[in-house]
């Protein structure tokens, strides 16, 4: 997908407000004991929606104003969104899912992703913690708990970026199964 | 040919960005507090501050709308788990108390075998499992019986005084008749005047106990106490050996009914022994050990 210049802005105000609203309102409320963490969810469907470099760009930006705001080492949020929004580009771009549930399963990956790298790189970094069997738990109930959350995050996404997408994949073969394949997109 | 620019330009994009976190990264990491990254960082929190900060008011009520499912969730699991804790906490205490006055008795009749000389009537220490509701069998079951050496017509005593006298006994248990029973009757004396006489059930009042057969009733007052005389009342057997080793208090005088005559003077004696809060005792399974040791 091209981006273009509306679409990039729209891209970018998802990104503040969704990065605002995580910081403001979701990490603050805890589900089963821990908070939801709506990032993971938001690269990885911009990524699924828009292909791997928007979903890159956008996910080393998120990462970055995460970690500007909340005073963390700069470049771990962003290297390990920029990893998962790639992936999530890169599943759409070589498999192309249509099943209704793949954001489901995009997004419970790009939180396992996301949580399970953002840990290696901590513990890279020098952060002398144990790997307990709660931190474990803690990383398993956030998996849960965004795969839960990933088709809202989805929808919202969608909603949002809709004008700029092409026909996501669902449309597109509905199309070309009543028209009999004679879809532009299966010609290209 | 497209293809490979776009693919070539795909990874040139995901290279910069993982070459472009990882010095952001190392340089951060690498920095200092006043370096040039962290006060990047910080201009830009002071920046974004604001709009968080009002971000955070505004989205206040619906983090209280999930705060609120949260607490009461969180608050009906607190409250199951802290109505169990209060149970076992309940039973603890319960466990502990019972716990504690068993470790009384113990000590008690400890103390009574090393100071009281008890301890060479061989006792045998037995927890009281059974006991008969009716007031008119004034009897117990205990939990040793004749393998633990138990006998009929040993005494059982508890640290307080004596309590009674095996009535019967099986393997592993015996009935334990109270002082108290219409058939129970121990030879005994007083200890301040040293008068002796038959103590035995005041019949018809349940508890209360009367000292009889009294030689010297005048002699005997209230308060006195009343204590096993280890031997047979009786002048013309006098050397006949009592059930019962010498000594083991029974009671103290609660009351002395003066009647007509020497003969109708009626002293009641009031059980040293709490009888209806029996819990542990002792059976002095040989009662006449002392006087063994002492025959030549």
């Amino acid at each position: 997908m091209t981006v273009s210049a509306p679409a990039a802005g729209r891209l970018a105000l998802l990104g503040l407000l969704g990065g605002i609203i995580e910081l403001t309102t979701v990490s603050q409320i805890s589900i089963f004991g821990v908070p939801a963490d709506l990032s993971p969810l938001l690269v990885a469907s911009v990524g699924f929606l828009c292909g791997s470099v928007p979903g890159a760009i956008f996910g080393f930006g998120l990462g970055l104003f995460v970690d500007t705001a909340l005073l963390q080492t700069l470049g771990v949020n962003s290297l390990v969104y920029t990893a998962v929004g790639y992936g999530a580009g890169r599943i759409r771009e070589l498999r192309d899912p249509a099943h209704a549930l793949a954001p489901v399963a995009i997004g419970a990956a790009a939180t396992a992703v996301a949580t399970i790298g953002f840990s290696l790189l901590q513990f890279l970094l020098g952060v002398e913690a144990p790997v307990s069997l709660l931190l474990v738990r803690q990383i398993l109930l956030t998996i849960v708990l965004n795969t839960l959350l990933a088709l809202p995050v989805y929808i919202v996404c969608r909603r949002v970026l809709a004008p700029y997408l092409p026909d996501d994949p669902r449309r597109r073969r509905r199309r070309a199964y009543t028209t009999g394949g004679l879809s532009p997109l299966s010609k290209a | 040919m497209m293809h490979d620019k776009v693919v070539r330009r795909r990874r040139a994009v995901l290279a910069v960005l993982v070459l472009l976190s990882l010095f952001l990264l190392t340089a951060y990491f690498g920095e200092g507090n006043g370096g040039t990254l962290h006060a990047v960082q910080r201009g830009a929190m002071e920046v974004f501050a604001p709009i968080q900060e009002g971000a955070n008011r505004a989205l206040k009520p619906f983090r209280d709308l999930f705060g609120w499912f949260g607490d009461t969730l969180d608050a009906k699991s607190d409250k199951k788990k802290l109505e169990a804790q209060n149970h076992q906490l309940q039973q603890d205490l319960v466990d502990a108390e019972e716990e504690k006055r068993a470790l009384e008795q113990y000590k008690g009749l400890q103390e009574q075998n090393e100071q009281g000389g008890l301890g060479k009537y061989t006792p045998v220490e037995a927890r009281v499992i059974a006991r008969s509701p009716s007031s008119w069998y004034q009897t117990f079951q205990i939990n040793k019986g004749s393998s633990d050496g138990v006998r009929i017509d040993q005494p059982v005593v508890n640290p307080a005084g004596l309590v009674g006298k095996v009535k019967s006994v099986s393997d592993g248990n015996a009935v334990v008749m109270l002082l108290t029973d219409p058939e129970f009757g121990v030879s005994a004396t007083t200890v301040e005047s040293a008068e002796p006489g038959s103590v035995g059930p005041a019949v018809g009042a349940p508890g209360d106990l009367r000292f009889e057969l009294v030689p010297n009733a005048k002699e005997v007052r209230k308060g006195d106490r009343i204590i096993t005389a280890g031997t047979s009342t009786s002048s013309r057997v006098s050397d006949l050996r009592s059930l019962y080793p010498r000594g083991i208090i029974i009671g103290t005088v609660s009351r002395v009914e003066t009647g007509e005559g020497e003969l109708d003077r009626v002293i009641h004696v009031q059980p040293a022994a709490d009888l209806h809060n029996l819990d542990i005792v002792e059976v002095l399974t040989e009662p006449h050990s002392d006087i063994r040791a002492q025959a030549p």
